[in-house]
């Protein structure tokens, strides 16, 4: 149990009971108090009757990972009342509609009964709005509790629902009837509380797939084509919304055309027939629209057609657990589709990054005409997030690639060839149809072809256009963003590689490790092909721990055969149970390899030696 | 094998169009079809039909599927981009090179394994989308490539080369874009290039989607005497419903048919399709009626030809969705990317 702007509240509801926005407002009133926040929506695969739970840490000190240990619990549905007042921690609180009052057995934290569905059915006529109002009762209620300031919560309402005067007066109806009823009843505020910050001062709060569409209207896309599936739906959706806000030409109509089409394998064939055609194009899916797509993913990249595709990671294998966070497509991306391939992965580990790496992920699809993954997940994409503001620097030129324009092709010297490696880096010229009278022509295939795109059945033209490939790819190799390395201790020998969005759980997993008195270095991968650092990076240090969110430590794996690492060297730090990561979980994993590891203690003594 | 490039021999007295082209200009690499295939036919009549319409090859982009008929794009217009892309999936491509260039021709050469199996839904979903585009299927009745498995459209109880019976229904092409609302659908046989060369020339200045359902038969594994899909049943059973010419935006309308034995459709550009209805009952207009036809002469044994169907009101994707005049990947990034004070503006509203 913690104090002052540090602790977390946990919100049980009932899926489709109207409780998501309630608990936003209450996240963003905290956000707008200064105060970083880490809201996390933990729903299930339903759209009415199931559990859900919405999570939010306040950290001052900027701690955004998941912390597990629940200071205060609004426990709203009695079908989850066991586990919900277990996970209360000792001296927490319990909140709960107290209409019927109940014993919850636990004397050692505080139960706070507020008769929420009485006081509603009081104040309101309409059986719909005593439901719904009950939500923000509760916010009323816990606004009084921990002392954010009731204007703050009017104010976002109030620009909820500017249209909707009635709606404004029945919300603002309700949260002060759970901030009376608490200020009444309890002494308020609790030891558990808010007081204004500047620790959040010129933040933004968004969500991952919200920037990521967003980037895609900054790249330049303007054909997205896409198959709805949780997690990534909403990416393709805010890329609709702002294409609709941003690029509406004179007639009132669109720069851009977004396609919802018949299934993951359509998605990204609409994606690759435009990326052809020199448009810039992606789409969004998750593991199991992947699958669907491999066949189309391995045509692009043979074929050489630049497509960007997210991959709003979600649980699997096969359907899984479409409402929970999984780092487990790893191995799926990197070598997507049958034969020799291997393909770019970006790795962004929040928001922000999302937006940038979008705009960066079509610069290197089209720079390498190749399809470039983006490796988002359910936590990063779809929880909101507190970040830095989005940036876009305007004397930033799009880079489009090798293209050859109808001036480019009447100034050649020599015969033309679409696959052929003129400049030594693997990277062919292209040319988009309808170019030129004479010049330019080519017939794209996933056949086995020559420098001239004909059609071939030699062996060795086929194996020599595979090893061109692969110089391509080692091309790409120094065109990725590099890792950010997080060196604590130049003596220490043990290291952490890690991606994604478990970046701030790492962050505190050190923090930690180095109060129990462990200095560890750290590398955050931001793409594949690996870049020299990260082998240079393993290569100082005795032991490296690989955190990731998968059950077979796939990373680690890629690690092994891409990066050349020693197995031995590497050691797995791996949770799969669909919870984003907490920096408790981070340290207490390597604690306890240090523990009982003896290689992992030698390298700890010669860590300590060289200091 | 590699394939070969056919010689460019040109000879001085080759009649040229408008473009000053021969038709040699419109043809592709050497054909490695079987000797006698249908599918050599359709390319002929393609090469015929561009040549006649004068179209600037380039102008044009072909895109296909996986199959011996979808091999083809590489044996006409090798000025034209082609894309060769997976079984199945051609819809797909020619969605996606559509939305980024609206301005371009685009010709898509199926098979009926590669349309009807494998690629069925997508080849639903770009009728659904009225996706511009003529969508050849050279229909065979079998999978020629995986040397002569029946097909979806193999009539029922139709015998294979080797003896073995068809137990399933045949899925008629024409008769499901015609309830999924394309706009041009037309049969033709690949043994009659007089009935095809209009209808491709037509299909390609019809805005919308432009179905081309063309019987071309397998010469090795289906034009046995059991076989519906061979060269001597198409023959003896097919019947042309009306005869079709084409007539450019220039070009008056000379020709003097019986009133009510014509159906004039004027096409977007200002080109027009007449008809000479050869059956009188039947106007190509009525889309249920198209279908009461072709599945009362498909009960005869009959397979009906001809412009069975067309919309007269053309519309395609991109009205629909509602995208720019210009095509989408002409626009500069100048254009595309909103710039950093918009974004400034986007931040303060996510405080
Ligand atoms: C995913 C996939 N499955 C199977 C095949 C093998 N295959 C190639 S062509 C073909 C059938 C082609 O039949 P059709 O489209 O009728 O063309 P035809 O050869 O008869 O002209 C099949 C099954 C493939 N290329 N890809
Ligand atoms: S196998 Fe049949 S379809 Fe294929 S080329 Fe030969 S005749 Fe034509
Ligand atoms: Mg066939």
């Amino acid at each position: 149990m913690t104090g002052v702007n540090d602790f977390v509240v946990k919100f049980a509801n009932v899926n489709g009971s109207g409780s998501a926005s309630a608990n936003s407002f209450f996240a963003k009133a905290l956000f707008r108090m200064g105060l970083p926040v880490s809201p996390k929506n933990i729903f299930p695969s339903n759209i009415q009757g199931l559990p859900t739970w919405f999570e939010v840490r306040i950290s001052e000190a900027g701690h955004l990972a998941r912390r597990e240990g629940v200071d205060i619990m609004v426990a709203m549905n009695p079908q989850t009342y066991a586990q919900d007042v277990e996970e209360v921690v000792s001296g927490g609180y319990l909140i709960y509609d107290s209409t019927r009052e109940r014993e919850f057995g636990r004397d050692d934290i505080n139960v706070l009964g507020i008769p929420i569905a009485r006081l509603c059915a009081f104040a309101f006529d309409d059986p719909r709005h005593r439901q719904l109002f009950k939500n923000i009762v509760y916010v009323g209620a816990l606004a009084g509790l921990v002392g954010i300031e009731i204007s703050v919560i009017e104010q976002i309402i109030f620009e909820q629902f500017k249209r909707k005067e009635h709606l404004n007066d029945a919300n603002l109806k309700a949260l002060h009837i759970g901030l009376d009823y608490s200020l009444e009843k309890f002494k308020c505020p609790l030891p558990l509380r808010v007081r204004q910050s500047d620790a959040a001062t010129g933040k933004i709060m968004i969500s991952g797939n919200d920037a990521a569409g967003l980037g895609c209207i900054y790249a330049g896309a303007t054909v997205a084509a896409w198959y709805p599936i949780t997690p990534s739906t909403s990416l393709a959706e805010a890329f609709e919304r702002y294409l609709n806000k941003y690029r509406i030409d004179e007639c009132g109509r669109k720069l851009g055309a977004v396609v919802q089409a018949e299934d993951e394998l359509a998605a990204v064939g609409i994606a690759i027939g435009a990326g052809w055609n020199g448009a810039r194009a992606f789409t969004a899916t998750s593991g199991p629209g992947i699958s669907l797509m491999s066949e189309f993913i391995g045509l692009a990249y043979f074929a050489e057609i630049p497509v960007v595709i997210f991959n709003v990671q979600r649980g699997g294998p096969s359907t899984g657990m479409p409402t929970r966070t999984q780092q487990s497509d790893i191995i799926a991306c990197a070598y997507a589709s049958h034969g020799d391939t291997r393909h770019v992965l970006l790795f962004p580990s929040d928001p922000k990054e999302c937006f940038e790496m979008a705009a960066e992920a079509f610069d290197l699809a089209e720079r390498l005409q190749t399809p470039v993954i983006v490796m988002s997940d359910l936590d990063i994409g779809m929880n909101t997030w507190v970040v830095d503001p989005l940036e876009w620097d305007d004397s930033r030129k799009h880079d489009r690639g090798k293209v050859l324009d109808a001036e480019a092709l009447e100034a050649l010297k020599e015969k033309w060839g679409r696959y052929k490696d003129s400049d030594g880096d693997g990277i062919p010229y292209r040319t988009i149809p309808g170019t030129h009278p004479e010049k330019g022509a080519y017939f794209t295939r996933g056949s086995s072809h020559t420098e001239y795109a004909s059609y071939t059945e030699d062996g060795l033209v086929n194996a020599k256009n595979l090893a061109r490939l692969l110089r391509k790819f080692k091309t790409a190799m120094s065109m990725v963003p590099r890792p950010t390395i997080n060196q604590r201790d130049e003596n220490s020998k043990l290291g952490i590689i890690y991606f994604g969005g478990t970046d701030h759980a790492v962050r505190e997993g050190l923090d930690l490790l180095e109060r129990d008195g462990y200095r560890l270095n750290a590398l955050r991968l931001r793409a594949f092909p690996f870049s020299p650092d990260v082998a240079a990076f393993a290569a100082a240090h005795e032991r490296v721990f690989v955190i990731e969110q998968n059950r077979d430590g796939q990373m680690r794996s890629l690690l092994i055969t891409e990066a050349g690492i020693q197995a031995e060297k590497l050691i797995p730090v791996l949770n799969f149970d669909g919870m984003p990561l907490s920096g408790a979980f981070v340290a207490g994993c390597i604690q306890s390899t240090i523990e009982t590891n003896e290689h992992v203690a030698n390298a700890l003594r010669l860590s300590v030696r060289a200091v | 094998m590699t394939y070969m490039q056919k010689p460019k021999i040109r000879h001085p007295r080759l009649k040229k169009n408008d473009l000053g082209l021969t038709r040699r200009d419109y043809e592709g690499v050497l054909s490695t079809l079987c000797a006698g295939c249908g599918h050599d036919s359709v390319t002929a009549a393609i090469i015929e039909a561009c040549f006649e319409l004068q179209l600037p090859a380039h102008r044009l982009a072909k895109l296909s599927g996986i199959g011996c008929s979808s091999k083809t794009t590489a044996y006409f217009l090798s000025q034209a981009h082609g894309f060769n892309s997976l079984h199945g999936r051609m819809p797909a491509i020619a969605t996606g090179a559509n939305l980024a260039n609206r301005d371009l021709i685009y010709l898509g050469v199926s098979g009926d394994g590669d349309t009807a199996s494998i690629g069925l839904n997508q080849f639903c979903h770009a009728v659904r989308r009225r996706l511009n585009m003529v969508y050849i299927v050279e229909n065979n009745g079998t999978y020629g490539l995986t040397k002569g498995q029946f097909s979806a459209t193999n009539d029922k109880n139709s015998k294979s080369k080797k003896g073995g019976n068809n137990l399933f229904e045949a899925m008629d092409l024409c008769a499901l874009a015609i309830q999924l609302k394309a706009g041009f659908v037309a049969r033709g046989f690949s043994g009659d290039k007089a009935q095809l060369v209009p209808l491709i020339k037509s299909a390609m200045r019809y805005r919308g989607f432009a179905l081309l359902d063309i019987i071309s038969p397998c010469v090795t594994f289906n034009n046995h005497a059991a076989s519906t899909k061979s060269y001597d049943y198409i023959r003896d059973h097919s019947e042309a419903v009306d005869k079709l010419d084409f007539v450019p935006a220039q070009e008056e309308i000379t020709a003097n048919y019986d009133e009510g034995q014509t159906v004039n459709v004027t096409m977007h550009d200002g080109s027009s399709m007449r008809l000479h209805k050869l059956e009188t009952d039947y106007d190509p207009r009525n889309a249920d009626e198209a279908l009461m036809h072709i599945r009362k002469r498909y009960a005869e044994g009959e397979v009906v030809t001809g412009l069975l169907y067309v919309d007269q009101e053309e519309e395609d994707l991109h009205s629909l969705i509602e995208t720019t005049e210009r095509p989408l990947n002409e626009l500069s990034m100048d254009e595309l990317c909103p710039g950093s004070q918009p974004l400034e503006e986007l931040n303060n509203t996510l405080r």
